[in-house]
């Protein structure tokens, strides 16, 4: 039996495409490890699989948190198995809504808001009444209403809602999934949410429920793409937060033993392929609007990664008298019994591996390398050298990539900080071997993350809650408004930017909270805030102002000294 | 699934803290909501359709055109670097065929300004599309460009840069001089001795709608196009034709603007005027970019577009139409005007008083320049503003004959130092920028 002095374990369940990994933390550091392989067939049996036996001989009132990152919803949109749901869509002038088209039940109706939030054009009710009959009679039970500039005024999406609220399961409405402005991701996102939905609540009340009869009562907390966790209450209204957190769960794994006041790059070399992301002072860099997924676009908040079909059991082969390696997988490297050579078959040629089987690897190599006339010492450093080479410059592309951001004014210009990541990280099965070669091809210092194996399952457990919340007050309307949060008020001329920031950081804490963070553990701060005088004819009528703050990802504090005994 | 039908280029730089005074048309606010609609339309998603972050423009690239008075620095400010930089990475990436077309949507404009640059006139400071397209011609294998000015103000700015350079066919489409700033913009201004006919104005009366814009561009503009044969085509794309416009007098509209740039096809456009911030800006840009994609924009339209109301009058139809034919004529006959100013001239002479309305600045002008059959003609002006500097500034062409390069040395070698404060010489023979100061 495990003990530990308080009731401070914690679990952490990262599904992966091959295998999913489980972690026990305690106050003294990681207290156990699990692997079992992922059935992406029956994801629920995988999961109760791997708690059943990390958690055998573990007193279940010890454990005080549990984070759970799964592949379902991931899986749900990759390989288009998703219900029916209807979404009608309200978009005024501009680009014709039918090319945002999302699904079969879509439905472009009247009804118009501008940039500043003035209705235009009212809702139609009859309209929406006799969409509303058309539905219910195609047994639709999930909804997604959006309008173009809902998040600057909700009320046609509160308006439809209204109307179909009671004739269906539950609704999702395109302002209360994100506060940032972009109708096409809007209507993909609040789709992705209605269709993910019912998978996702079936899922995880089965899990919470025979966890419940293992006598774990500890809510579920589950990770986020953006490297954050939520709880899974608040998962219900936006499941879609659920898609690809995996990656982020490699690199929230990483921080632990990220430098403080530096860049470092993150490399997640797994089997069939590499994650990648860059930390800044142990921070993630995110995505600037949200995840692509399965061809859609959305507002779903991310890490900035980059995957590429390229990692340890990569099937390498001769072509036209070339090396040429990925992205298909084959199974396992030959050394462990796999069916063609591989990178990590290389790494068994060049250096001294135990547990496993170099004549297999050589045997493999051999063959590569007569097909390129050469050793298969040399094949080998060959194989080595292409696929750390392809690495290092798809981590500098997307490096480029983030430096290339626009900005909007002369002053971010001016500053033009640039990404320059001076350290790389590694971690993932074949982490180790990949290092060396790593560091000598990109000169940078390379470290492998601090139990490399499981890093990503240690990631979901030690993340913090993460939030976002964007307010604008337009004082000539006399409106300060959040509606991603449900809040507007209205304001007298004296607004300031101060006071919008002020009601940002209180509408932040309170989102925190209520998603399961730590009152502790709340490090917020602005990533944007913008104030303009309105002009009409040469007199000021009032102030535009717009203000995005967050609670920046990362661990949670209470459990740094866990993370430290990790090192 | 939305996708561009040319690759286009947008660089957006809306300078959010930048104005010429806190209550001026040119202030921070100007692009805000065109920004808010931009971003809601979610235009930089749309495949084939990519932002591009700015360069900033050098002193060189600055000096390249202009004759700055005391220097590049006392006359701009970051965000003319920044603006002109916008212009000069969309020319960038349309010749090295990364994009089709580019649009730079930036402020602060530029058409105003002239070659010599005292202060700020029309809200302009430096000519971003003249420093983009001197940049190109020294940077890539281009020679011919033309310029389609579509800001409801007259270009006079590009119009006095290129005033002597056949190379260049600058054509502006503008509010009657008669009834805007700047005044100028008659269709008898058609350029100087050596380039009769690369300037064409064609100045439409108050109150012009889509018909007549877009009546100019099929039947004028684009049989001119089609017989000048430029490498580029630009467009200054001013929106302040537009029917909300507060400062002008045009009934222009976003869909107007968008079939504008369908029929006129520009490889670059750049923002110019517009001051109708909320009502027109974010359609019109919308509209426009829709249609340097090739993307569907017959549903753009401003809340309150309701062509009947803004319709012109049958009087404008006719009278555009006769404009038409004369510019027509003008065009046909332009070498035989060309006899008729020359004469027997070597030299041909200019003089001028040019306002400066944003600074408050008058200019007194002399120009002289070497009637030439070879080349665009070397180019000496002398200068004098009420700030009381007097400047000697002298203009050896890109590609200018050896008579004239060497005129231009002669000109500079012998000024009378000791009669003005500064003499410049740029010699873009080998884009080389000289200045003599007292």
């Amino acid at each position: 039996m495990i003990k530990t002095k308080e009731n401070s374990m914690i679990v952490g369940l990262d599904v992966g495409g091959t295998h999913t990994d489980v972690v026990l933390l305690g106050n003294e550091g990681l207290l156990k490890e699990i692997k079992v392989l992922t059935d992406s067939s029956d994801l629920y049996r995988t999961v109760l699989t791997g708690l059943e036996k990390l958690l055998e001989g573990v007193e279940p009132a010890k454990i005080n948190r549990i984070v759970l990152s799964t592949t379902l919803t991931t899986n749900a949109i990759v390989q288009k198995k998703l219900p029916q749901v209807g979404m009608i869509v309200s978009s005024g002038p501009g680009i014709d809504p039918k090319f945002f088209c999302t699904n079969s039940h879509y439905f472009a109706v009247s009804g118009s808001i501008d940039h500043r939030g003035r209705e235009i054009e009212p809702v139609d009710k009859n309209e929406i009444e006799n969409i509303s009959g058309i539905l219910k009679n195609e047994g639709i039970r999930n909804i997604g209403v959006v309008s173009k500039f809902s998040v600057r005024n909700p009320s046609h999406e509160l308006i439809i809602n209204e109307i179909l609220k009671d004739s269906f399961t539950k609704i999702f409405l395109g302002h209360q999934i994100s506060g940032n402005l972009n109708f096409s991701r809007r209507i993909a996102t609040t789709y992705l949410n209605a269709a993910v939905y019912p998978l996702h609540k079936e899922f995880f009340e089965a899990v919470n429920k025979s966890l419940k009869e293992k006598g774990l009562m500890v809510p579920i907390h589950i990770l986020k793409a953006d490297g954050g966790t939520m709880s899974f209450e608040s998962s219900i209204d936006s499941p879609g937060r659920t898609i690809l957190s995996g990656p982020a769960a490699s690199v929230m794994g990483s921080i632990a033993s990220a430098p403080d006041e530096e860049e470092s790059l993150v490399l997640d070399i797994g089997g069939t392929t590499t994650d990648m992301a860059v930390l800044i002072n142990r921070i993630p860099v995110l995505e600037p609007l949200g995840i692509r997924l399965g061809g859609y676009k959305t507002l779903i908040r991310s890490l900035e990664t980059r995957s590429i079909g390229l990692g340890g059991d990569s099937v390498v082969k001769v072509e036209d008298g070339k090396i040429n390696i990925g992205p298909e997988r084959a199974g396992p490297a030959m050394a462990y019994g796999g069916p063609v050579p591989t990178p990590t078959d290389a790494f068994f040629v060049m250096k001294h591996i135990k547990n496993g089987d170099k004549k297999k690897s050589i045997e493999g190599l051999k063959s590569i390398a007569k097909g390129i006339g050469t050793s298969y010492e040399n094949a080998a450093h060959e194989i080595v050298d292409q696929t750390c080479r392809k690495i290092l410059e798809e981590a500098q592309d997307m490096i480029n990539l983030i430096n290339r951001k626009p900005v909007y004014t002369i002053h971010e210009i001016k500053e033009g900080y640039h990404v320059k990541p001076k350290k790389i990280i590694v971690l993932g099965g074949p982490a180790p071997h990949f290092a060396e070669y790593l560091e000598k091809l990109s000169g940078y210092k390379v470290s492998v993350a601090p139990r490399w194996k499981v890093a990503n399952a240690i990631g979901a457990a030690l993340a913090r809650t993460t939030c976002e919340v964007t307010l604008f007050a337009d004082t000539e309307q006399k409106i300060v408004a959040a509606p991603e949060e449900r809040f507007s008020i209205s304001v007298k001329e004296g607004f300031t930017k101060d006071d919008a920031v002020e009601k940002a950081f209180d509408l932040l804490k309170q989102k925190a909270l209520q998603r399961g963070a730590n009152i502790d553990d709340l490090e917020m701060e602005i990533l944007e805030d913008l104030q303009f005088n309105m002009i009409r004819g040469f007199y000021t009528t009032g102030k535009n102002i717009r203000i995005k703050v967050q609670v920046k990802p990362g661990l949670i504090h209470e459990y740094e000294s866990i993370a430290e005994r990790l090192l | 699934m939305l996708r561009a039908k040319y690759k286009t280029g947008l660089v957006f730089f809306p300078a959010f803290d930048w104005a010429i005074s806190p209550t001026h048309p040119e202030r921070e606010e100007r692009l805000l909501y065109t920004q808010d609609q931009v971003f809601e339309e979610g235009l930089f998603d749309i495949d084939g359709i990519q932002e591009l972050k700015p360069d900033i423009v050098t002193i060189k690239d600055v000096q390249r055109v202009h004759f700055c008075v005391p220097d590049v620095e006392h006359v701009t400010t970051e965000s003319h670097f920044i603006s002109a930089g916008g212009a000069k990475r969309i020319g960038m990436a349309v010749l090295d065929k990364e994009i089709e077309r580019g649009f730079a949507l930036v402020r602060p404009p530029g058409h105003h300004a002239m070659r010599v640059v005292h202060g700020a006139r029309g809200f302009c400071n430096v000519n971003i599309e003249a420093i983009m397209i001197e940049y190109l011609r020294e940077a890539y294998n281009i020679d011919k460009v033309a310029i389609v000015d579509t800001d409801c103000h007259h270009g006079d700015g590009t119009q006095d840069i290129y005033w002597h350079d056949p190379y260049t066919l600058f054509i502006s489409i503008h509010q009657d001089g008669r009834t805007l700033y700047p005044g100028s913009g008659f269709p008898n201004e058609m350029g100087g001795p050596n380039a009769v006919g690369a300037t064409i104005n064609i100045p439409l009366p108050p109150h012009t709608s889509e018909e007549g814009f877009l009546y100019v561009i099929k039947n004028v503009v684009l049989p001119i196009l089609d017989d000048f044969k430029p490498d580029i085509i630009i467009n200054s794309a001013g929106q302040d034709n537009h029917y909300s416009d507060p400062i002008t007098n045009m009934n222009f509209s976003a869909q107007g603007y968008a079939a504008l740039t369908s029929l006129l096809k520009p490889d670059i456009a750049v923002l110019e005027g517009g001051y109708s911030i909320e009502g027109a800006l974010p359609y019109v840009n919308v509209g426009i970019i829709l249609a340097m994609a090739g993307i569907d924009y017959s549903k753009v339209k401003e809340p309150n577009y309701d062509p009947d109301s803004i319709r012109q009058t049958p009087e404008i139809t006719s009278y555009i139409k006769k404009l038409g034919e004369e510019i027509l004529i003008n065009w046909e006959q332009k070498g035989k005007i060309e006899e008729k100013i020359r004469g027997a001239k070597e030299l041909d002479e200019r003089d001028r008083n040019i306002f400066y309305d944003t600074d408050s600045l008058h200019e007194k002008q002399k120009e002289t320049i070497r009637v030439c059959s070879d080349c665009s003609g070397a180019i000496r002006i002398d200068s004098s503003s009420d700030l009381g500097s007097h400047i000697l500034a002298i203009h050896i062409p890109r590609k200018a004959c050896r008579d004239c390069k060497g005129l231009g040395y002669k000109w500079y070698d012998t000024a009378d130092a000791s009669k003005y404060d500064m003499i410049f010489l740029q010699d873009r023979t080998e884009n080389k920028y000289l200045t003599l100061i007292e």
